[in-house]
């Protein structure tokens, strides 16, 4: 299906946007912040097109664009959506409107610069989900890094430097190895096409280098144990709106790069050293489980807890292998794949709800320490009310969309093995104990202290902010449908790239 | 049947908490109690309905969908109902309580800030159960098992500012997650076996499925039906609160009294029970994990029961007696006694939920004092709440002709006419239980009604009676305390009132045995007469009168004679400690270590994957 511009203009809107926002000015920042508000209202609203008009019967790739861009490298503008990417850019698109709203009077610092930032981070990112060409594609990744490098660089914490530097350097390091690998298929493919590499035939050795360059970059992102240390560090000291972006948008490029170029480009490496992903995987359920346990820091709390949920991403996407493995077919194959991108949207949708309740906090009593809380429910009722769900949903309540990804990870993990799912279920219980521990500490009890009782319930904007995201998070949990329909036809298309070796034969 | 009017019945107590939950201060006490009555008293009336339609007028059992969930794979996940007569039966039950609940809570909570939070809570949680007793298939049972249990946990923590209660709704919910651990496997198991979420798919391929078998450590074969079983009743250990995992029900005496009736002793905790006989087409295959479920049981009937003998909080007292008799009903399910295990269930609700409020009641009438040292002499104070109370005892203790009596002799004699592995220690279980189920009931009868007063000047000054508002709604469970046994146990153990909704094997068939011997409720009365559990149950009452009212002296002396025994008793085995200091301070130090210790190390674990990594890429 030809496009009609639609992606171009979701992609360019936003970076229009935030040029004008800039160009604006700190002087008028009344001004700069309804236009950020505008743009980012009017993309989510351009979004919605992309999902009312999708076939959801097809696997290949709609509205497409195309447009010759580096000659010299046969690489090319060219963009499109299947049931992977669409999910992730809609979750973009709404996401970015709490952002903008939340940071409306409490950016005091550049404030047109700062919604500037977001808007283009927005286009950058939607660029990720949308490039078919991969070096448009790693243009997108790299450049999407700037602004995320600005945000936490210029509005951070005290440790911003440290934080920002390490971040960049684990980030632009993983994706270095990306880049060879992209270069080395270019070099045999002649174009710089995602669909032609995914044709590509690739001997297993070439297979598990390329995957390997790949994890590199991707389990980063993800991130996945060991190379998770930089994402509380970033979280920390990220402004509200930078942990809130990273969190729910940033960590799934990781899981999409998986999706998009290690499954369907080196199935058979993928096979190979799935027991190296699933089991990472693991680890990052229950290691990172226990270490969130122990966090004093709010924002590190939550960053854990991504971790481990991002564990069930990486898990269902690698259990197919092993389904196909022990019971000889690949019924409950593509619930792991389904769960795994239902849970990048629903962690996107409650981790984000978080890290804005824990930027509430912040901006009253400037603290993210767990002890210098306590009783809040007593003075911020219904904030309280809010944030015991947002805490709920992420101990995977059902009913809650935070349920629905992880129901269908464990679901297709017992198809693979009963230790898998034993393991990954482990999260009822840990995700349980540090979330209630922390809203126990926190929220109930009696008022903690004297600047705990000056703490002013949600004025009407934090209220709008919360609220809606409240409702998405629920109406995912009771009626995930519409979000798995989209998905269905394209997770199975994957699942057969999956499963068809690409070892030339003779 | 109308899917409709189905609809409604879990439809109109949710939408009854919505309005009283996120509008209360619009439409004020009086219209939060007011919206949440009307609609959960209407759904009373529905269910009640749907009972008359199943019974009397022939209607077959519905199953069928609301809604679908999500599609994927080709396995279709919807939201549905399966009504037939076992579903009723619990909805009745659930709506009946869930209504006199709510109106004694109007006097009960009459002075709370929190009154329509509370309403919202109480209607929220009928809401949930209601899904989970109607659902035709997993998912939304384990939707509204979750469902039930978050309400738990904020009605527990209803009174936030107290850390006893803050910490008591953290330990119920994580403790039945252990369970809920244990459901979730056991339910991808099903799904893994009969590649369906739905009871009927799942129950069809149930005996085809007993050969089948689940490779869980090396070599080592698990029959398929054994390993789902036992994860399934595991996930009922947590909300049924068996041991190990009853530790989270005494602290749940944390809430207000109302929800203490409601969801910790007449419906939620009895959904494990519930769950169980509903999967019975599934657990008949595995006599292994019947045998498990008899023997947890039987332990918790019996070494929780010591635990109410020792306590000297009314609630608690009532608390442990919960939790002995549904250990009874887990024995039940264990010799395959099914619907003796839902008679049993139905007439507990009744008089558990009638004691409880009358418990509530004393405390309310000695202005929030719950040491049942402080009591005595109530009776003539309180006579409406003695009276009703005495009813609730009489049937707990299984008074010949008291509901209570007809459930637990037919499940004593079930369990004795069971030949599964682990029946004789359930069957002395079960019987030594009766002698301190009646002790323990008449020792908080006599301290609280009889004998002299020992009200403290602050509760003597404030003693006021009940009103009417929390009367009525102890007259209401009195009636069916002392008449559903005998009304019921015919048509519901040997009149095939279950139907297809329970199965059981024809080898297991314990209660068409014990049938053989029934003629009629009262000849059945009259010969337990002359059965032990009688006298056993006398006997307690009269060593709970001896020790309370007429040699106080002596229950001393046996406390500082037997002072071990009353240590282990009073810590409660030592499971709290253990599970606090144990279990919790490790996990906590582990997660410090890993953080501290494995964070700082990253970089080297980095090298040792990228080594590691190397060295199987090289070795290839």
């Amino acid at each position: 299906m030809q496009g009609t511009g639609l992606l171009s203009l979701l992609i360019w809107l936003p970076i229009v946007g935030g040029v004008l926002t800039m160009a604006l000015g700190d002087g008028r920042a009344v001004a700069a912040r309804w236009v950020a508000l505008a743009t980012s209202v009017a993309t989510f609203i351009a979004s919605i097109p992309l999902y009312t008009g999708f076939n959801t019967a097809t696997a290949s790739f709609q509205f497409i664009e195309k447009l010759p861009w580096i000659r010299q490298f046969n690489a090319e503008y060219y963009l499109g959506v299947d049931g992977i990417s669409l999910p992730l850019i809609l979750l973009t698109t709404f996401m970015t409107m709490p952002v903008v709203i939340a940071a409306w009077t409490v950016i005091e610092k550049r404030p047109a610069q700062y919604f500037a930032a977001f808007l283009m981070l927005e286009g950058l990112m939607i660029g990720v989900f949308a490039a078919l060409d991969s070096l448009l594609f790693y243009f997108f990744w790299e450049a999407m890094l700037i602004p995320m490098f600005l945000i936490i660089g210029v509005w951070g914490g005290p440790r911003r430097v440290y934080a920002t530097l390490k971040f960049f350097l684990y980030t632009f390091l993983g994706s270095v190895f990306m880049l060879v690998a992209l270069i080395y298929m270019y070099l045999k493919a002649g174009e710089y096409s995602i669909a032609g590499f995914q044709a590509l035939p690739l001997s297993l050795l070439e297979q598990r280098w390329i995957f390997l360059a790949f994890l590199a970059a991707f389990a980063v992102k993800v991130p996945m144990w060991p190379v998770h240390t930089w994402l509380p560090d970033a979280h920390v000291e990220a402004p509200t709106g930078g942990s809130v972006i990273l969190a729910a948008i940033m960590l799934k490029m990781g899981g999409y790069g998986l999706l998009r170029f290690s499954l369907p480009m080196t199935p058979d490496a993928s096979r190979e050293l799935d027991w190296l992903v699933i089991g990472l995987s693991l680890i990052a359920v229950i290691y990172i489980g226990f270490v969130a346990l122990a966090q004093t820091d709010m924002k590190k709390l939550i960053a854990y807890s991504s971790i481990a949920h991002m564990g069930f991403v990486t898990l269902g996407a690698f259990v197919a292998f092993d389904i196909q493995a022990n019971t000889g077919n690949l019924a409950g194959a593509a619930l792991g794949l389904n769960g795994a991108i239902v849970q990048m949207v629903s962690h996107g949708l409650i981790s984000g709800a978080l890290f804005l309740c824990i930027g509430v906090m912040y901006d009253r009593l400037h603290s993210r320490e767990i002890s210098d809380y306590g009783g809040v429910i007593n003075v911020m009722p219904k904030f309280a009310a809010l944030m015991v769900l947002f805490a709920l949903a992420n101990a995977g309540l059902p009913g809650t969309s935070g349920f629905v990804g992880e129901f269908l990870v464990i679901l297709s993990a017992f198809k693979a093995s009963f230790w898998y799912a034993a393991l990954a279920a482990t999260t009822l219980i840990l995700g349980a104990a540090y979330t209630l521990w922390l809203v126990k500490r926190v929220i109930f009890g009696p008022v903690g202290n004297a600047h705990v009782a000056e703490m002013k319930d949600l004025n009407g904007r934090e209220m709008l902010v919360l609220g809606v995201l409240a409702v998405a998070v629920l109406l995912l949990g009771v009626w995930p449908a519409p979000l798995i329909n989209v998905m269905e036809s394209s997770v199975q298309h994957l699942l057969q790239q999956m499963v068809i070796s690409k070892i030339p034969v003779g | 049947m109308n899917p409709t009017l189905l609809l409604w019945i879990p439809l109109l107590p949710l939408i009854a908490a919505v309005l009283a939950g996120l509008f209360g201060k619009l439409i004020g006490r009086t219209g939060a109690a007011a919206v949440t009555i009307a609609g959960v008293a209407a759904s009373c009336v529905l269910a009640c309905n749907v009972m008359k339609q199943l019974l009397i007028d022939g209607v077959p059992t519905f199953n069928g969908a609301v809604y679908q969930w999500l599609v994927s794979d080709g396995i279709d996940m919807q939201i549905g109902f399966l009504i037939d007569r076992l579903t009723a039966l619990m909805m009745v039950v659930v709506t009946f309580v869930s209504l006199c609940v709510h109106v004694y809570t109007m006097g009960y909570m009459h002075d709370d800030p929190g009154y329509q939070r509370f309403f919202s809570y109480i209607s929220l949680f009928t809401f949930s159960m209601l899904m989970l007793v109607m659902s035709n298939n997993f998912l939304q049972l384990f939707f509204g098992w979750e469902a039930v249990g978050v309400v738990s946990y904020l009605l527990i923590g209803f009174w936030y500012t107290r850390p006893s209660a803050i910490f008591a709704n953290m330990k119920a919910f994580l403790v039945n997650r252990v369970g809920d651990f244990g459901f979730l496997l056991g339910i991808a198991g099903v799904l893994y076996f009969t590649g369906s979420l739905d009871y009927a798919t799942a129950f069809k391929a149930a005996p085809q499925l007993a050969g089948e078998t689940l490779t869980l450590f090396n070599g080592h074969a698990w029959p398929a039906l054994t390993v789902i079983c036992i994860c399934l009743f595991i996930g009922a250990m947590g909300k049924s609160a068996q041991v190990p995992l009853h530790v989270w029900l005494p602290d749940s005496m944390e809430g207000p009294t109302p929800i203490s009736a409601l969801i910790h002793a007449a419906t939620m905790v009895t959904a494990g029970i519930f769950m169980v006989a509903r999967m019975s087409p599934l657990f008949e295959y595995s006599d292994v994990a019947l045998s498990f479920v008899l023997v947890i049981g039987a332990t918790t009937a019996l070494f929780m029961g010591f635990l109410g003998v020792i306590n000297n909080d009314i609630k608690r007292v009532v608390a442990y007696s919960t939790l002995s008799q549904l250990g009874y009903m887990t024995v039940a399910l264990g010799a395959s006694a099914y619907s003796v295990a839902i008679f049993h269930l139905m007439t507990h609700a009744f008089f558990k939920a009638l004691l409880f409020l009358a418990a509530g009641a004393v405390i309310v009438a000695m202005h929030h004092e719950q040491d049942m040292r402080k009591m005595g002499g109530l009776r003539k104070r309180m006579p409406v709440t003695y009276w009703t109370s005495l009813i609730g005892a009489l049937a707990l203790i299984g008074t010949p002709f008291f509901s209570g009596f007809y459930s637990k002799d037919a499940l004593i004699e079930a369990v004795h006419a069971s030949q599964r592995p682990g029946a004789g220690y359930a069957y002395f279980c079960v019987l030594a239980g009766v002698f301190f189920t009646a002790l323990y009931t008449f020792r908080m009868i006599f301290m609280t009604f009889h004998g002299k007063s020992r009200l403290d000047h602050h509760a003597e000054e404030h003693f006021h009676d009940v009103h009417w508002d929390m009367k009525g709604p102890l007259v209401a469970l009195a009636i069916p305390s002392l008449l559903i046994g005998y009304l019921a146990i015919a048509p519901l153990l040997f009149g095939d009132f279950f139907g297809n909704a329970i199965i059981v094997l024809e080898k297991n068939n314990v209660v068409a045995e014990i049938g053989h011997e029934f003629h009629g409720p009262v000849s059945f009365a009259v010969h337990a007469l002359s059965t032990p559990p009688f006298w056993l149950a006398l006997a307690g009452v009269v060593a709970a009168w001896l020790f309370v009212l007429k040699r106080p002296d002596l229950a001393a002396l046996a406390q500082m004679r037997f002072n071990w025994l009353y240590r282990l008793l009073v810590n409660k085995y030592f499971f709290d400690w253990f599970n606090e200091n144990v279990i919790a301070r490790a996990s906590r130090m582990l997660g410090n270590a890993l953080w501290k210790g494995g964070d700082r190390y990253a970089f080297w674990m980095i090298v040792g994957l990228v080594l590691l990594l190397g060295w199987f890429l090289l070795g290839l």
